[in-house]
């Protein structure tokens, strides 16, 4: 783990955030933006996991769980795409490249790419900003190229616009050999020649064979119906992950909100398989 | 056995403070509370419950964890001091005891809060027997025994005199460095005194709380019932019952800017507050019945299910005196043991 | 008591109303609580004793959201802050069928003064008598009804019902003491004294906003406290704020419409005396602009919400110091 000089209290407590620098900003969609971060020295703050959070915090405004959004196989930064959507985040979408953030982590569970993911098809289904967390499980998997099987990503967004990591998608994604990209946006637009329709209808076109395992994160309403297509599809769940999100304040299991029956999301998950949220109560 | 006249307490107080930080009950504007021993305090070891228990001073109702200040420009973060001075808390019942295992289970498992472990390796626990319980006790439940209290030095009210025995080394060491003060005793009053204790025990009328319908089990059983649209409908979403609970650890973190810094602090926060699970983009938890939900399972389902069937109740029944609408736990218990299985 | 039960029953069963908000009987003569009733069969834990204190108006505001009428059931000072709620459009009077319900003074277990409190006689209605029979762990007690009242009782505003369908039941005059003199006694103190009274009692608060939250007259759909871009939320701060900020804004906030109902002391679990900010307003305005008293009159205009040559210059309050 990184040293961090400007405060040696982090490393007593987890609650103690260290410093970080926004080292690059991209803007990906009018309200999305991705933020490099590395540590004031260079290099990475810690190291991480894919589907892991981290806390960052700006020092007088808030502070919130986000998932990194950056591979473990990327050894320079971390990397957070981050929706303009609360006072935090309207914040952090002001800043700017130099400037000093406060991050801590990583916390939570991950996708296991290196053990049930290993060696499999793997079918990625995202919605909008969703894309952030099994972004970091996508790269990761083709930087390993050679331990997994065939990839399908199928991603949606509201418009064009609205597509998150879109010049990744294209020049990068879809250019590795065995790797399928389906796009889809809500509606028709120009200059889009790519298909239209909500993300769970298009799941049902593409009738995916069970074959494989899926990888779904969006919004509530799409996990419910992408779930239910997966299903129809004769996909137990067993075969689907997905990775959750509530309100979250110490990021291991203390604070006492995050909870949905006896798992605490920030702890116990966030990375979870459909048949342990089967298990719990319906409440997220 | 020890023993020392109830008269002299004050001096007893006095020795303890000159070396270290006391808490003890302490009247104030007609109510009794844990406060620092000072020579203008009035000591109250007679009230059976202070208002709110005394996890204040293993987790304060608020603390700072750190502070930044910007300084040339860059961030400086100052982290706060942890506890390094022994501390006594004086006059701690039974139940308060015991919650602090409850406690322990959450902020020193991995990753341990070194907050809340500085303070509790440096706190001396010196409890005290309840000679008068209450009606609205029931620790026993929770088989705890308040006539014969954890801690390091157990302590008993028998006519004019206060009996004092050390259980552990911490509670050692505080005995001989007030020995001057201690005067051996037979057990004999001791023993008696228990008996009457726990004769009383025996009249409570919580004492049958059956916890049968509770339990790790419970986790999945009682998540839908239709009886908690029944049973929160009174509840204000105040935080009395939460404030006032030797066990609830829900917490906080928030910044309050100094003017000179900003100042991150921790601070109690309550599951029956509106915006407790409350993000940008949605809540979880909207209603009322769900927050009234989450707070009782939490304390009779999920923390036994996270920790080898503990409960994170202990009986003190504090939330059953202090309820505005007179909702508490021993309903919620109370109105599924009635249900038939 | 029986009365209440059986008329509740007969409004449910034909239809007049659509649920019964009332007392819920407890684990003990002294913990009854607020509890709607939505059939016949349920109303066989319907309670009204001397128990009962919990003012039932506040709830109405989630009760107009619901389908039909609620029968629901007022003490005569309950009517003062149920009219203040419909002045304020919190609440629909379509949607309540009121039956006021005699009072012969409420009581504060904490009063009665006994340990181990198991049960207590005298405290049912319509039977409850000068004297309350205290059986206790340790030995039985008699404590007279008065000296257990609420606070609020004994500066009683009459038992007559400001709005209602129909009433049931006797009230007994409680009346025994002098609304003000105890803000007349703080009044008088020096401002050292004054600050010193006030820190003592405000210390105490432990944040738990029940004295907001049980306020008929904090009605706002999203407190001032609970936004998050007021530093100072609803919680607890590393500063001293509870002593001198919370109870003050409040008491601002609710000046003009407080009815001086008393619910915010009987919760508070620390005992502070939060009524007094209140009765100082109550006390100042009906000083500087003549008597008035919130909840009364639906239609009556509140002195601090309208405008007549009459009223006191600013500068008034300067001159008084």
């Amino acid at each position: 783990m990184h040293e961090c000089t400007c405060n040696p209290g982090f490393m007593r407590d987890t609650l103690i955030p260290m410093v970080g620098i926004i080292t690059d900003i991209r803007t990906e969609t009018p309200d999305v933006k991705t933020f490099r971060v590395n540590a004031p020295g260079g290099g990475k703050l810690f190291e991480h996991l894919p589907g892991q959070c981290a806390m960052v915090c700006v020092p007088g405004v808030g502070e919130a769980m986000f998932s990194i959004t950056s591979s473990p196989t990327n050894k320079e930064y971390q990397e957070f795409s981050i929706k303009r959507c609360g006072v935090l985040t309207e914040h952090l979408h002001s800043l700017q490249v130099g400037d000093e953030i406060m991050v801590r982590g990583p916390y939570g569970n991950n996708f296991p790419v290196e053990t049930e993911l290993k060696g499999k098809n793997l079918l990625f289904i995202a919605g909008g900003i969703a894309l952030a967390p099994l972004r970091s499980v996508i790269n990761y998997v083709l930087d390993n190229r050679e331990n997994y099987g065939d990839i399908d990503i199928l991603y949606g967004s509201r418009s064009m616009d609205d597509l998150v990591q879109r010049r990744e998608i294209e020049e990068v994604w879809s250019k590795v050999p065995g790797v399928n990209v389906h796009l889809t946006i809500d509606r028709e637009q120009e200059d889009w020649d790519g298909h239209v329709g909500f993300v769970p209808s298009y799941l049902k076109e593409l009738a995916f064979d069970t074959n494989r395992t899926a990888l779904l994160c969006g919004p509530p309403i799409m996990i419910k119906f992408c779930l239910q297509g997966l299903k129809e599809m004769g996909f137990r769940s067993e075969q689907v992950y997905t990775t959750l999100e509530l309100r979250m304040k110490c990021g291991v299991g203390k604070c006492g909100r995050c909870n949905i029956g006896t798992k605490y999301v920030c702890k116990d998950g966030p990375v979870f398989r459909f048949d342990e949220i089967d298990e719990l109560p319906n409440e997220y | 056995m020890h023993r020392i006249k109830k008269s002299e307490l004050p001096r007893l107080y006095e020795a303890i403070a000159k070396t270290q930080t006391l808490y003890l009950p302490v009247k104030s504007a007609g109510k009794t509370n844990f406060a620092v021993w000072t020579e203008t305090a009035q000591p109250d070891i007679d009230t059976l419950k202070t208002v709110k228990s005394p996890k204040d001073a293993f987790f304060p109702q608020c603390e700072n964890l750190y502070t930044v200040k910007r300084e040339e420009g860059k961030l400086k973060l100052t982290a706060e001091e942890l506890e390094s001075e022994s501390f006594v808390v004086f006059g701690i019942r039974a139940c308060d005891v015991r919650a602090l295992s409850v406690l322990d289970k959450v902020f020193l498992s991995n990753p341990v809060d070194t907050y809340y472990a500085a303070r509790r390796e440096h706190g001396i626990l010196v409890s005290l027997a309840c000679s008068r319980p209450e009606t609205s006790c029931f620790c026993g439940t929770f088989g705890i025994d308040c006539a014969q209290p954890e801690g390091d030095v157990a302590t008993w009210l028998c006519g004019e005199y206060l009996y004092w025995q050390p259980q552990t080394e911490k509670g050692e060491s505080l005995t001989n460095a007030l020995s001057d003060l201690l005067e051996e005793a037979e057990e004999a009053p001791v023993e008696k005194a228990k008996e009457e204790i726990r004769a009383i025990c025996e009249r409570l009328p919580l004492k049958d709380l059956s916890l049968e319908k509770w339990g790790a089990h419970a986790a999945h059983d009682n998540f839908d019932s239709p009886l908690w649209e029944e049973l929160y409908k009174g509840c204000l979403a105040c935080g009395t019952c939460t404030f006032v609970c030797p066990t609830c650890q829900c917490y906080d973190i928030k910044d309050y800017d100094t003017g000179n810094g900003i100042q991150r602090y921790r601070c109690w926060d309550s599951c029956m507050y509106s915006d407790f699970t409350m993000m940008a983009h949605g809540n979880n938890r909207t209603s009322q019945m769900q927050r009234f939900r989450q707070r009782f399972m939490h304390k009779l389902a999920y923390f036994p299910a996270n920790n080898d069937g503990m409960f994170s109740c202990v009986g003190c029944g504090r939330c059953v005196d202090k309820c505005p609408s007179h909702l508490n736990i021993v309903k919620v218990i109370k109105t599924f043991g009635k249900e038939e299985a | 008591m029986q009365e209440l039960i059986i008329r509740a029953k007969e409004l449910l069963e034909c239809g007049e109303v659509a649920r019964v908000l009332g007392w819920r009987k407890g684990e003990h003569v002294y913990d009854p609580e607020p509890a709607f009733f939505q059939s016949a069969d349920a109303l066989e834990n319907f309670v009204y004793n001397g128990f009962c204190g919990a003012n039932l108006s506040k709830y109405m505001i989630e009760a107009s959201k619901l389908e039909g009428k609620t029968l629901v059931f007022l003490k005569p000072c309950d009517t003062y802050s149920f009219n203040q709620l419909l002045a304020e459009h919190r609440i629909d009077r379509e949607k309540a069928y009121i039956i006021g319900v005699g009072c012969k003074g409420k009581l504060k277990i904490e009063n009665i003064g006994a340990d181990g409190i198991l049960d207590i006689e005298g405290a049912d209605y319509p039977d409850c008598g000068e004297e309350l029979n205290v059986k206790t762990l340790y030995g039985d007690v008699k404590v007279a009804y008065k000296d257990a009242m609420l606070e609020r009782c004994h500066v009683c505003k009459g038992k007559e019902h400001r709005i209602f369908d129909e009433k049931i039941g006797e009230s007994v005059d409680t009346l025994d003491a002098e609304r003000f003199a105890e803000v007349e006694r703080i009044e008088k103190m020096s401002p050292e004294e004054k600050f010193a009274y006030f820190q003592a009692e405000l210390s105490k608060c432990i944040r738990c906003n029940a004295c907001r939250n049980v306020c008929p007259a904090c009605s706002c759909r999203k407190c001032v406290f609970d936004s998050t871009k007021f530093d100072s939320a609803q919680k607890a701060n590393a500063t001293t704020f509870e002593e001198k900020m919370f109870h003050i804004i409040r008491a601002f906030h609710v000046a003009g419409r407080c009815t001086d109902c008393g619910e915010c002391s009987r919760v508070c679990p620390q005992g502070i005396p939060l009524h007094l900010f209140n009765r100082k307003f109550i006390k100042d305005m009906n000083e500087l602009y003549g008597d008035y008293q919130a909840g009364v009159d639906v239609d009556a205009k509140a002195p601090l919400v309208c405008f007549s040559q009459e009223d006191a210059e600013p500068g008034a309050l300067t001159e008084r110091g």
